[in-house]
């Protein structure tokens, strides 16, 4: 018995070592082939020259007005379906369920397909309609709304489970009641004092919102669109060393960002207690 | 960054919707004061309600439900650029779609699904059991944090990473020289290899809750009945997790079936993969009159990611059972 417990703690160190070394090494390999300058020193001209770089700016904006876009048509959308699923009307709760489920059962590639499919409809059957017109305003390079579009398709389900949660926690009915009794109306009583208290769901649903759009790649690149992620994959053929510079970075800031996501949560929770 | 969205929640998400917490529970009194008036309000408020959702329904018609009826119809008819004008009933694009390059691209996107989820659910499962088992407390929540983030992390990024580690110059290849033993980032197991880095993860973070939810009464009776630990894992353990495993191993095929940045990023067109076929055709590089192609392509996509949530749903409904 003696033999097999220290068996069993060795065949754990193992598995727990090889698992380590497979993701450890390619963070390790990753930041070493970012600095090093091919004569056996080291440089940090990838991350210094960033700024610089072509395109780097316009990409990074570009990324940032579409994820702050994003958020907040998503939220518009979602908080108030959500809240009167919970205030007024509990059948509308399956819909909006089987509504923020659907896009993950649809992969990316194909619902990027039906795009293109509807985006294709305008130069084949609508040339002569004012769809037209609205069709080609939302493939504008500069801001391209369509993006808008897919993106909050995307990112449903996520901010979804997220506020669903936070609203789980939350008696929305008897806070609303409250504040009614209390003389608020229903704007007042929603806005200063339902969703502050849903503060830190709403946040929670922004953030994986965001971190999504700055990393979404398949849609963009297909429908030709320069983001973010397609800068760094079309930097990459010209100038290696600086995007795998950008993907450490990439990789570090979500990193950083869920920790304090889930040191909040710890926050409030023992602030509480 | 999520660039492939899996349907697990990160840790610290998880976290903080439970976080987000109750500040706002009220007291069985003014519960029972507040429920008085409500059905009066609800059936005032309902169609109010329902107004309220309106603009969320609008959108998915228009975001999602147009995308949708473009395919179908679309697999379905010629494309403009045929003979005929287009706009003609047709099960050509399906049936094309199902041949050649394109069944070979199909298949082989079945096939790396396949292996890298078999060997993200069995690598996973013992290394979810070890980093669950340890004593360490805050190693524990280091694993359970840092899957969340990689579990997250596909895309440009990560083929990245792998390219400056694994790739003919990167730091790993140089230093013990493999491509003199034959390896090369740039096929299908040098992918296998990439996925797994998102796999692995995701395979810790739906596992999980399920070895949290094996009982020590159950590893205990099953001792003290004379099972050996084997035994204990062969009718007991494992019988009770089949169905998280299976569950996993389902979610983790559709995480590896519907990805597309990182392989693009990394290896192009040069494994045959049916993402990269579909955003090959997006993108005109189809024959003329095979306009349609694409989305003859994105319907089977939707088609085989249907049957994963088919057999995905009922699994994860009955392994919820043994963890209420």
């Amino acid at each position: 018995m003696a033999s097999l417990i220290s068996k069993i703690r060795f065949g754990r160190g193992l598995v727990l070592l090889v698992c380590g070394v497979y993701f450890a090494v390619p963070m390790a390999a990753s930041v070493i082939f970012s600095i090093d300058d091919s004569k056996g020193g080291t440089t940090f001209r990838a991350y210094t020259d960033l700024l610089n770089a072509p395109g780097f700016m316009d990409s990074l904006t570009l990324s940032l007005e579409l994820a702050g876009v994003t958020v907040a048509v998503l939220l518009l959308l979602l908080v108030p379906a959500l809240l009167a699923a919970r205030l007024g009307a509990p059948k509308l709760r399956p819909v909006i369920e089987v509504i923020c489920s659907l896009p993950l059962v649809v992969p990316v590639v194909a619902l990027t397909t039906g795009i293109v499919g509807v985006l294709r409809w305008g130069p084949d059957y609508l040339s002569d309609t004012p769809l037209f017109q609205t069709i080609v305003a939302i493939q504008d390079p500069s801001f391209p709304i369509v993006l808008v579009i897919a993106y909050v398709l995307m990112a449903l389900p996520f901010a979804y489970r997220a506020l669903d949660a936070g609203l789980r926690g939350v008696d929305v009915v008897t806070l609303v009641e409250a504040a009614r009794n209390c003389g608020a109306g229903w704007a007042r009583a929603v806005f200063t004092v339902v969703l502050p208290n849903l503060r830190s769901a709403l946040l929670n649903a922004a953030v994986l919102t965001v971190a999504l759009v700055l990393g979404e790649f398949t849609t963009a690149s297909i429908l030709g669109f320069a983001p973010f992620s397609v800068w760094i994959s079309s930097n990459g053929k010209s100038d290696g060393q600086m995007s795998v510079a950008v993907s450490i970075l990439s990789l570090l800031i979500v990193w950083v960002v869920l920790l304090l996501m889930s040191a909040v949560g710890r926050g409030r929770k023992s602030a509480r207690s | 960054m999520t660039t492939a969205p899996t349907p697990v929640p990160t840790p610290a998400a998880a976290d903080l919707g439970g976080g987000a917490g109750a500040p706002g529970t009220a007291t069985p009194e003014s519960r029972a004061a507040s429920s008085a008036p409500r059905p009066a309000r609800r059936s005032r408020g309902g169609s109010r309600a329902w107004l309220a959702a309106l603009p969320l329904l609008l959108f998915f018609v228009v975001g999602f439900g147009l995308p949708t009826v473009a395919i179908t119809i679309g697999a379905f008819t010629t494309s403009t650029d045929s003979p005929d004008g287009g706009g003609t009933f047709t099960t050509a694009n399906l049936t094309d779609s199902l041949q050649g390059a394109y069944w070979t691209a199909l298949f082989g996107s079945i096939k790396l699904s396949l292996l890298t989820a078999l060997i993200g659910t069995v690598v996973g499962l013992p290394l979810a059991q070890a980093v669950l088992t340890s004593r360490f407390r805050m190693f524990r929540e280091a694993v359970l944090s840092g899957s969340g983030v990689l579990a997250n992390f596909g895309g440009v990024p990560l083929a990245f990473m792998f390219v400056a580690t694994l790739g003919n110059s990167g730091e790993v290849t140089q230093k013990l020289g493999l491509t003199k033993h034959g390896w090369n980032l740039y096929t299908f197991s040098g992918l296998s290899v990439v996925y797994l880095y998102f796999l692995v993860p995701l395979m810790i973070l739906t596992i999980t809750p399920a070895l949290e939810g094996l009982r020590v009464q159950w590893r205990e009776a099953a001792s003290n009945n004379g099972a050996t630990v084997l035994q204990y894992w062969r009718h007991v353990a494992l019988p009770v997790l089949l169905p998280s495993l299976l569950g996993g191993f389902v979610l983790l095929f559709g995480a590896s079936f519907a990805a597309y940045a990182t392989a693009e990023a990394m290896v192009g067109s040069s494994v045959p993969l049916i993402s990269m076929q579909i955003g090959d055709a997006l993108s005109g590089n189809v024959l003329v009159g095979q306009g349609n192609l694409a989305l003859a392509l994105g319907l089977d996509m939707i088609v085989v990611a249907c049957l994963v949530m088919a057999i995905y749903l009922p699994l994860q409904r009955r392994s919820a059972k043994w963890l209420a």
